[in-house]
């Protein structure tokens, strides 16, 4: 059984007023016997028999090789996709259709072109309610709000540039601004960091950090740099190849805020390496049982 | 000082080009000695031109008027359709290949059938132009549409956006800049429609004043009306290329920001 690490420095349910019936002890986000095929039940089988359980507040990863089913995961979560076996709820309640509260970012920024960084990032306001009828008569007060979450991630002086006029690391930086303008419970991160060069993605998992660390959001990251993961979460999931399923949970314990030195620490180290590990046994075995069916298959042909 | 140069002979190419070539027709007609019914020359034209200048310029204004209503309409209707088509499989698979059946019947054939409903005059004439001009914005406004990432359609439905919310978020301005590209050739179809229109069936018009003066052998005139025809697309299609800069600068900028980066 997992303990629940000892270095969380606020209790977030007490922070949060009013937006759940989330006790400690709680989850949040639940995966009860979860499985997806694409193409209905006799499909192509992304994930199987999933289960997770994510407290309020938590930062948590899911990592595996590629093709294992990781972004399925994170459609499941939201409501993008229904599941094909199981339940899946948050707040308390099964989700039947997409939620509508969710934060989200991918590894592409898809910020619009003709807006201006403010008006980029302040979209999710003219579509999430209450902020949508109460945005124009208090359009101040939320370009006030957009300014600070800007200048939090650094970008303070770029708010009337159009996004192609920036870096990618930049744009990603605005998208995660996007992410979070409307205040969401839960936020999903699909490698948002992958197509960034390592000093500018080292650099946004702190930002990442401090940002979590002010607001305590419940954050799912999918991901496939370890480092990453073991950097940001609290609970990393290693998930199995295809069809995936969760084949081991790690407690990171390590106190926040972490920075680059706590990346060199013999205790991260050490959970990269269990991690790695792991993931290279489920591909091994991939390849494995691939090659023995192929085998039987061979046989069956001759 | 090289590069300047350059471009300011790239501006004044398209001019340098319409002066050779009208000086180069003139030439060929006076040292060729070709009379003026078969090829009158540029200053013929000219002349013809200022003889009936009140009645080109009335024909003109009528064909003028009958493309932009068409133009009108073509945009209204082929921007609806590029929205039902682009935004739901269910209409692209219904409705697609009905359009491309439509498209491929040559639009003067369908001048006589337009004659009987709406008979001789301005209304068939804006009908043709019509017909002509909107298929090729209903497609561009189709394809505008279906270049929409599907991830940040996930942002957008995680939020809790409709249908309706994307469209108008996202979709439409994010298929502008092929409504306006598209805008460019429909306002030159439209023109072709109109004057095919008039040539067949109307008692005004460029198209109209053509066929009378083909009639009369006035050939000077059929060209002063060619010309006129001419400046007026070239005069509309600069409008329309110009709105497109104004209005979706976004979607250029990029590589002028490369040029000037380069250079």
């Amino acid at each position: 059984m997992p303990t629940v690490s000892s270095s969380r420095p606020t209790q977030p349910e007490a922070v949060s007023g009013g937006a759940g019936p989330a006790a400690a002890g709680v989850p949040f986000v639940k995966l009860d016997g979860v499985s997806l095929s694409y193409g209905g039940a006799g499909g192509l089988k992304a994930l199987n028999d999933t289960t997770m359980s994510i407290e309020k507040g938590r930062f948590v990863a899911v990592v595996g090789p590629s093709g294992c089913g990781k972004s399925s995961l994170m459609k499941l979560a939201t409501g993008l996709l229904p599941a094909t076996e199981g339940t899946v709820s948050v707040a308390g309640s099964e989700v039947k259709g997409p939620l509508k509260i969710v934060g989200m970012a991918f590894q592409n920024s898809t910020l619009l072109p003709w807006r201006p960084l403010l008006s980029n990032v302040m979209l999710p306001l003219e579509i999430v309610q209450p902020h949508r009828s109460r945005l124009r008569a208090h359009k101040k007060e939320y370009v006030e709000k957009a300014r600070d979450l800007l200048e939090t991630v650094g970008l303070a002086e770029f708010e009337n540039r159009f996004p192609w006029m920036l870096s990618g690391g930049m744009q990603q930086r605005a998208n995660l601004c996007r992410s979070l303008i409307h205040d969401p419970d839960l936020l999903m991160l699909d490698e948002p960091f992958g197509a960034l060069d390592a000093f500018t993605r080292e650099e946004l998992w702190g930002v990442l950090q401090d940002v979590w660390m002010k607001r305590r959001f419940t954050c799912i990251l999918v991901t496939h740099d370890l480092r990453e993961a073991a950097y940001l979460a609290d609970t990393i999931y290693v998930m199995s190849a295809r069809p995936g399923t969760i084949i081991a949970t790690h407690e990171v314990d390590l106190p926040r805020p972490r920075t680059v030195e706590t990346t060199f620490e013999p205790k991260f180290v050490d959970i990269v390496h269990t991690i790695r590990s792991e993931i290279a046994q489920v591909r091994n075995e991939a390849k494995l049982s691939a090659e023995a069916s192929k085998r039987q298959t061979q046989k069956g042909n001759s | 000082m090289a590069p300047n140069t350059q471009k300011t002979l790239e501006r004044f190419a398209p001019w340098i080009v319409t002066v050779g070539i009208l000086a180069l027709w003139q030439a060929s007609v006076v040292i060729f000695n070709i009379e003026s019914f078969l090829l009158p020359s540029p200053l013929d034209v000219l002349a013809a031109f200022q003889q009936y200048r009140d009645s080109v310029l009335f024909h003109a204004w009528q064909t003028m008027v009958s493309t932009l209503i068409g133009f009108g309409l073509g945009i209204a209707v082929g921007v609806l359709l590029g929205i039902c088509i682009g935004s739901s499989r269910l209409a692209y698979a219904g409705l697609y290949p009905v359009l491309i059946a439509f498209n491929s019947v040559p639009k003067v054939a369908t001048v006589p059938i337009l004659v009987l409903w709406l008979g001789i005059g301005q209304p068939t004439a804006v009908a043709t132009a019509f017909l002509l001009c909107f298929f090729p914005i209903a497609v561009n406004v189709a394809t505008g549409l279906a270049t929409v990432e599907p991830e940040l359609e996930d942002v957008l439905r995680s939020l809790g956006a409709s249908k309706i919310d994307i469209l108008r978020k996202v979709g439409l301005p994010r298929a502008m800049p092929y409504f306006f590209a598209s805008l460019k050739v429909a306002i030159t179809l439209a023109f072709v429609g109109a004057v095919i229109a008039e040539t067949l069936a109307a008692n005004s018009g460029i198209g109209y004043l053509m066929i009378q003066a083909s009639s009369q052998f006035r050939v000077p005139l059929m060209f002063a009306g060619l010309a006129v025809i001419a400046a007026m697309g070239v005069v509309t299609y600069l409008v329309f290329a110009l709105l497109e800069q104004r209005m979706t600068g976004w979607a250029v900028r990029r590589q002028n920001v490369d040029q000037t980066g380069g250079g």
